[in-house]
């Protein structure tokens, strides 16, 4: 896209630096762990060693005596103001602190507070607890049989650990489908539970001030209008009301859905700041936070994949199992307990598709949130992308040519899928067409050829995939009730200059430069003189927050909305400046002329002057709107990778060698900024491909709970990405725009995945579960006899 | 607890403090001195967004006691900006878009730093392997890769 404004106004399209990093790159950016109030005091947890046990007793004595420790908090503490319990997203309930039983090993028990973090520490090891331990459920499909222990005993008469059922599809036609079909492939896809890992933890300072009965919290928060709404709601019983409750967001070292959930860490912190009347900060450490914050994915899934025999796809079924935990503590949309799963036919035309979902609960944290992605979507993309290699490698075709044949094509959409979307645009032909022609697909495809004739394993993955983003349009999307609209106040200062607030919180997405950039775009006011504010309760107009790549999709269209009542106002004042109707005038970024005299025109500074201090008779003065955007629907982005590894037979190690991301996210705010999340995205998908993982024992011990054995990806494993575009706008979106933070992390694995499953195709490999660790590849190797 | 009398020096300015012999010594930097640039994402020394010079080479400060700094030279980010001038690797993040949330930045600029004092023109694969002892979640690395090689070009 051809940029519309200059350089200097820095609207749609230009690669303008970013406005956070002055402060940033100095180190003067304000995390919460920076913030020191007057009298602040500390809080750590004192955390479950069982997975599953009795509480008997909780001893504060000795912990009191600890110098600086002031006071010990438990779950009788909280019961005495029926805090204990609290509601969970998705409507279930999860203990704040215990006062009968721990369900998870890492489940807060108590909290001590003291003078300072070293004296809390002291604390938390002079708290004494006695457990009963009680038996425990690890595993999703033993917690369903009829003789497994019931967990959740204090849901009164739940007789059986399974949480809910959903479903979408036609599940007859699926069925008439893979009976009728001349070939069904099926397979067992295991998504590991993982965890989202920012390198910021999370923390709080809660700050009750008992005069003015005002709580303010800061807090590593994604969504901290929702976050007030749900404290009121919490605790409206023991007086906080709504007015009186300030989140506030600050800098956020990263989010990508582990910042979503009100932890218990919160709340207790809360409740400590309000008995105490001291402002109390809670900042995990890093095993905390990789034990007991919520983790992401875990999904079972049997998938079956119906075709003709000359690969045309007819049918889709997929059963999974997912598990949630002790507790449905995910962050999906009301409605959709499975979140976007239904989004698992993917870019594939398919006439029948039944996908079920159901919940379990076990001895684990609780959980179910993103990890860079829309709700559960990486998991229908994994699913269906995987499903496409298998049924290639069945009927021995190319895996791009299986796909060419089953896409949706571009003169389809709007689309309707067999689970019941409108996808809203799309060209996956031309994405694919693309990848393989900038990675040189052919070549490598008679490379791989030569090198298996010499015993080397080399292998090419495809991942072509559809996310769906921008949740969402109310008449679907709410959480605990709260419509998924997104907001944007904008007031232009009299000398030409604005300040801008919206209801979303960048966590590093640069909402700070592209809001600006699209506000300059609309208006003609430099981006450079546009402040952008969010995440302070007090001052920024409501939304649902940033997750799910929503925040371009709905903050950003509301962004644009808003610039337009202004549009709308300042062409009524040109008008009037200029003694012409408004029908006479025409509009390009930074002015408005009169229709076939351009040489009288007034620049958006006149005009914004004029709104102060020459308003026209009958008109209100000042120059300021409000846009709440409910979406119309979602938006689709998509994209095509490829992925060529090499496999080292002698350690099983894979190797990267190439990875060409060709993504369409509609028309592009900041290029380089849509890049660097490509980057980010391509680096996060990779993690759980080849590395991370968090597991446990039979007895729910956590494996993998710290970054000694948790591995982020480092920059030595990263390869080199080469990205690319197209550009297919969405035509519902005020800007063509859709969303892109997670395209990325959605589509990678299944490239990579792909691309380790096809080096060892030849070898009658059909699957292998993610993360592809260089253990599991060199097993498989010492299994065919090719090891060296 | 003994308390201990130390002296550090930081980005050039001597400060006095009264530690505990268990304060680490990024505790003494963020909370006793409020330079809150470094920062803390681990407490294993894995994740490096504690990373400061400590007599010119780069340590993880959240596995140094701060009784270890006495009488020693610290540099921190904000030791990075001299009157009023950004310095190239600084630059350089902000040119390369080398950095996203920002949180692990000061620790990566701070590891650069040190590479680009002993390597003045470090190749792709050198810088890969200097900042591998730090995480970032958000860029991929490319950009940081390629901020780094802005600052190598930059310097003298």
């Amino acid at each position: 896209m051809v940029p519309q404004t200059i350089a200097e106004v820095g609207g749609m399209g230009h690669s303008i630096k970013r406005k956070e990093d002055p402060r940033l790159i100095r180190g003067k950016g304000t995390y919460v762990d920076d913030i020191q109030l007057p009298g602040m005091v500390y809080m750590d947890i004192v955390r479950s060693p069982f997975a599953h046990a009795k509480i008997k007793s909780i001893n504060s004595e000795n912990a009191l005596k600890v110098p600086g420790v002031l006071a010990v908090i438990t779950g009788e503490t909280l019961a005495q103001y029926n805090l204990h319990w609290m509601p969970t997203l998705m409507s279930d309930t999860q203990m704040v602190l215990p006062t009968e039983k721990v369900m998870y090993q890492a489940q807060e028990v108590a909290a001590v507070i003291a003078s300072d973090r070293y004296a809390a520490a002291d604390g938390v090891e002079a708290v004494e607890v006695e457990y009963d331990p009680l038996p425990v459920v690890v595993d999703p499909f033993k917690a369903l049989q009829p003789d497994a222990p019931v967990l959740r005993t204090d849901k009164e008469g739940k007789k059986d650990n399974h949480i809910f059922h959903w479903e979408a599809g036609d599940n007859e036609g699926t069925n008439r489908a893979i009976d009728e079909a001349d070939v069904v492939v099926k397979q067992d896809i295991y998504l590991p539970r993982i965890h989202v890992a920012s390198i910021e933890t999370c923390g709080c300072i809660a700050d009750f001030d008992r005069v003015m009965g005002k709580l303010t919290v800061y807090m590593t928060t994604q969504a901290p209008h929702a976050v007030r709404t749900v404290f009121a709601l919490v605790a409206g019983h023991v007086g906080l009301s709504e007015e009186k409750i300030r989140i506030i967001s600050p800098d956020i070292g990263g989010g990508f859905g582990g910042k979503v959930p009100v932890y218990p860490g919160y709340v207790i912190a809360v409740a400590a700041s309000v008995v105490l009347g001291k402002p109390i900060k809670w900042i995990e450490d890093r095993i905390e936070n990789l034990q007991a914050d919520s983790f992401a994915r875990d999904y079972h899934i049997t998938a079956e994949l119906a075709a003709k025999k000359d690969g045309t796809m007819t049918g889709l079924r997929i059963k999974t199992l997912a598990d949630h935990g002790y507790t449905d503590a995910a962050a999906n949309p009301s409605k959709f307990p499975a979140g976007m799963f239904s989004i698992c036919t993917g870019s594939y035309d398919f006439k029948h598709a039944f996908a079920e979902v159901d919940g379990v609960y076990t001895n684990k944290p609780p959980g179910g949130i993103a990890y860079r992605c829309s709700f559960r979507v990486t998991e229908a993309v994994h699913a269906i992308e995987r499903m496409t290699d298998v049924l290639a490698h069945e009927l021995k075709m190319d895996a791009a040519d299986l796909r060419l044949k089953n896409f949706i094509p571009a003169d389809k959409f709007p689309y309707k899928s067999a689970l019941g979307w409108e996808y809203d645009s799309g060209n996956y032909h031309g994405a694919l067409e693309k990848a393989m022609q900038k990675i040189g697909y052919a070549g490598l495809r008679k490379e791989q050829a030569e090198k298996r004739k010499a015993g080397e394993l080399m292998g090419i993955g495809i991942s072509s995939f559809t996310e769906i983003v921008g949740a969402g349009p109310s008449k679907h999307f709410d959480i605990l009730g709260l419509k998924m609209f997104d907001s944007c106040e904008i007031r232009i200062h009299p000398t030409g200059k604005a300040i801008a607030r919206f209801g979303t919180k960048s966590q590093g997405q640069g909402h700070e430069t592209t809001y600006a950039q699209i506000i300059a775009e609309e208006l003609g006011i430099p981006a450079a003189h546009i402040e952008i504010e969010e995440g302070d309760t007090d001052t920024a107009p409501y939304g649902l927050g940033t997750y799910a790549s929503r925040s371009t999709p709905t903050a950003g269209a509301a962004g644009a909305m808003a610039a337009r009542k202004i549009r709308e106002k300042a062409k009524k004042i040109a008008a009037h400046l200029l003694e012409v109707a408004e029908g006479d005038l025409e509009w390009e970024p930074g002015k408005f002329s009169v229709k076939g005299a351009p040489q009288k025109a007034k620049t958006i500074q006149e005009i914004v002057f004029a709104a102060y201090t020459n308003h026209p008779p009958g008109m209100e003065p000042g120059l300021e709107a409000v846009s709440y955007y409910d979406p119309p629907n979602l938006t689709f982005p998509f994209g095509s990778y490829i992925c060529v590894v090499d496999l080292d037979r002698g350690t099983g190690e894979v190797k990267i060698r190439r990875f060409v991301a060709v993504d369409d996210c509609g028309n592009i705010i900041n290029p380089m900024i849509v890049d660097g999340q490509i980057h980010g995205g391509l680096t996060m998908g990779m993690a759980p491909a080849l590395l991370e993982e968090i597991s446990y024992d039979e007895n729910g011990n956590v494996q993998g709970g710290s970054f000694m054995d948790y591995l982020l990806p480092t920059a030595v494993e990263t390869p080199q990405w080469e990205t690319d575009k197209t550009v297919t706008p969405s035509p519902h979106h005020p800007f063509g725009a859709k969303g892109v933070g997670e395209s990325a992390t959605v589509g990678a694995p299944p490239a990579i995945a792909n691309a380790i499953v096809d080096a060892l195709a030849h070898l009658e490999v059909r699957h292998i579960d993610i993360p592809i660790t260089p253990e599991k590849v060199w097993k498989i190797l010492k299994e065919k006899g090719v090891a060296l | 607890m003994a308390e201990h009398k130390i002296r550090v020096t930081v980005n050039g300015t001597a400060h006095e403090a009264e530690v505990e012999s268990r304060l680490l010594l990024v505790h003494l930097i963020r909370d006793v001195l409020r330079f809150t640039g470094t920062h803390i994402g681990c407490d294993t020394t894995h994740c490096g967004a504690c990373t400061v010079l400590l007599d010119g080479e780069p340590i993880k400060s959240c596995t140094v006691l701060a009784v270890q700094a006495d009488g020693r030279q610290l540099m921190t980010v904000e030791g990075l900006e001299k009157d009023g001038q950004l310095h190239p690797i600084q630059e350089g993040f902000w040119e390369k878009h080398g950095l996203q949330c920002g949180y692990c930045t000061p620790g990566m600029m701070m590891t650069a730093y040190a590479l680009l004092q002993q390597n003045g023109n470090p190749s792709e694969d050198e810088i890969r392997q200097a900042i591998s002892g730090n995480l970032c979640r958000c860029t991929g690395y490319m950009n940081i890769v390629k901020s780094i090689r802005y600052a190598a070009e930059k310097l003298p």
